[in-house]
Parts: C-alpha cells; structure tokens; sequence
C-alpha cells in the first residue's frame, strides 16, 4: 500500500520559514495570505496489503523517524500501490 | 584516559575535537565510524559538529539512528559521559538523550560568529575548571540551533539546573541582542538527569588553543580530563 504522509508543526511552536514565505507572499501582492506554516510531505510504499497492519507500520514510523513529536504533528492517508 | 569521537558521514568536525582531546589527554582519541556496532571501551564519548547525513529530514535525526548510536545510548544511559557539540547536541535531542529540540533560527540565517556564554555551574566534569557565572568566548556556526522545548519541559530543566550555558553579552546579561538564534531561555547548552550528558551548540574545541585566537574552550577537556582520568 502507499502511505502519503504529511508532517506539521505543532500549532504554538514558531515557524520562521512560515513567516519567510507570508512576507513573500505578501510582497507579490497576495494580501490575502495570513499564517502561513509549511510543513513535510512523505510518500512512502509499505510492502503490506492488510490496511490495519499497513496503518500500524507507517505510525511506527512517524513515531521513530519521519516525525519528532515534540514539535511535529503526523497524518497520513493509505492507498492501494 | 580513553575517549572516542563518532564520525558520521557530513561530520566536520571530529578532527577539531580530537586535537583538541589530544592537547588535554596527551593521547590521540579513538575515531570511530557511524556504521561500527562496536565502540571502545570510552570513558568518554565526543558527537563532533556538522552536517550528518546532510541534514536531511532533520538535523541530527538520521545519525541518532546510526548502528553505533545504540551503543552510545546504551552507554549514555550507564553514565558514561558523553559531549554533544553542534551537530551533536542535535543528534542527542534526536535519540532523546536530552529534552527539546534544535528549530531553524528565529532570523533563518546561518550564524558564524564568536558568542559570549554564561557558565551556570561548575558542578560538573565538564565545567569543573571554569568559575560558575563566568563569561566564556566559544564560536557558533550553526542554521539550525534554536533551543526549543515546550513549558513544561523548560521549568523542569530550570528548576534542576540543567542548563549548561546560556548566551549573553560580554557583561553576563541575558539581552536579546545577545541570543544570535531565538533559543528559549537563553540555552546554549544543557545537560541530562545526571549532569553526565552535555549538548550545546557553540563549539569549545574551535576556541582551544591560542593559534586559533582563544583558550577558552580548552577548560571544558582539561576539566573533563582531570576528572575522567583520576
């Protein structure tokens, strides 16, 4: 299965890239940009057809490596490959 | 006295640190590659400054899953004393040796310049032959050195003195001008439970010998010296 993995700062921790990219915005004209955060976008193929125990590995996953909980969200959606 | 620096693949670094363990130890330190699963018997462990795996995902979260990190850990976690500088501490907040984390700098550059920092103990093997509330010069050159760690973390670390170092200006005050990177608190540096496991971003080892313009970085080996190899 495909897992399709987005990491997110956590809202309250402070995202100076985020800021950087509002100004850009901003600079460009688009006044209506507001609180810009950025973020990751993981694709990942999982060598397992039981969606249960495909959802199980991609969390290990966020949980080891893809994502530092102490500062960052995960969500994820699963697909056939 | 035995000490061993971990090399990863970006590491830029651990040959400043081993001069400088070198000019302390009178010995040479053992190098030690990131893909070994065996690590010396260290009664010390040096994580040098750099770029590990490019920093890629995260600075230092790639390395903290290195095969000998297991050993580090497992060492750490005995009471081995190990220094993380840099690209080290990050590294060490990435196994969660200690608590929090490096964020990109409140002002997104990368900072290359020589930083006063406070010493806030001297209770430690790694401060023992500085003076508590002395000023110290170290460089920092860093993009990715913004202490972070939520509130309740940052009271913890507080309330048991866990912090290391902090910056401030060449009078010992904690103004915001002199924090070069929008760490909390100030942090430059702190230590674990035990005061046995030091991270902090600025680098003793740049400033350890008068040819690179300073000293002040060489007390921290001499202390660790004096009080590993007695």
């Amino acid at each position: 299965m495909k897992a399709r993995i987005t990491i997110t700062l956590k809202p309250g921790v402070l995202d100076p890239q985020g800021k950087a990219i509002e100004g850009a915005l901003h600079a460009l004209g688009f006044g209506s940009a507001g609180n810009v955060r950025q973020g990751k976008y993981i694709e990942v193929e999982v060598a397992e057809s039981d969606p249960a125990r495909a959802r199980a590995e991609v969390e290990r996953m966020c949980e080891e490596l893809l994502a530092n909980t102490i500062i960052e969200n995960y969500a994820y959606e699963l697909e056939a490959a | 006295m035995n000490a061993s620096v971990i090399v990863f693949p970006g590491s830029n670094c651990d040959r400043d640190a081993a001069v400088a363990l070198e000019a302390a130890m009178g010995r040479p330190p053992a190098m030690v590659w990131h893909g070994d699963a065996e690590l010396p018997n260290s009664d010390l462990i040096v994580l040098p400054g750099g770029f590990s795996y490019g920093d890629y995902l995260r600075s230092g979260a790639m390395a903290a899953h290195s095969p000998v990190m297991r050993e580090v850990i497992r060492r750490a976690r005995g009471g081995t004393p190990v220094l993380g500088i840099c690209n080290g501490f990050q590294v060490l907040t990435e196994t969660r040796l200690l608590p929090g984390v490096l964020m990109r700098n409140s002002t997104l550059r990368f900072v290359c310049k020589d930083v006063h920092l406070r010493v806030e103990r001297n209770d430690t093997r790694f401060t023992r032959r500085y003076d508590k509330g002395d000023v110290v010069t170290f460089p920092i050159a860093h993009k990715d050195g913004s202490y972070f760690a939520d509130e309740e973390t940052l009271a913890r670390l507080e309330g048991e003195g866990r912090i290391a170092f902090r910056y401030c200006n060449l009078g010992g005050e904690l103004t915001a001008e002199a924090n070069p990177n929008g760490s909390r608190n100030h942090i430059a540096g702190i230590y674990n439970e035990t005061g046995t496991v030091l991270g902090l971003m600025p680098h003793p080892e740049r400033l350890a010998d008068p040819a690179l313009g300073g000293t002040d970085g060489a007390k921290m080996f001499a202390g660790l010296v004096e009080s590993l190899a007695a």
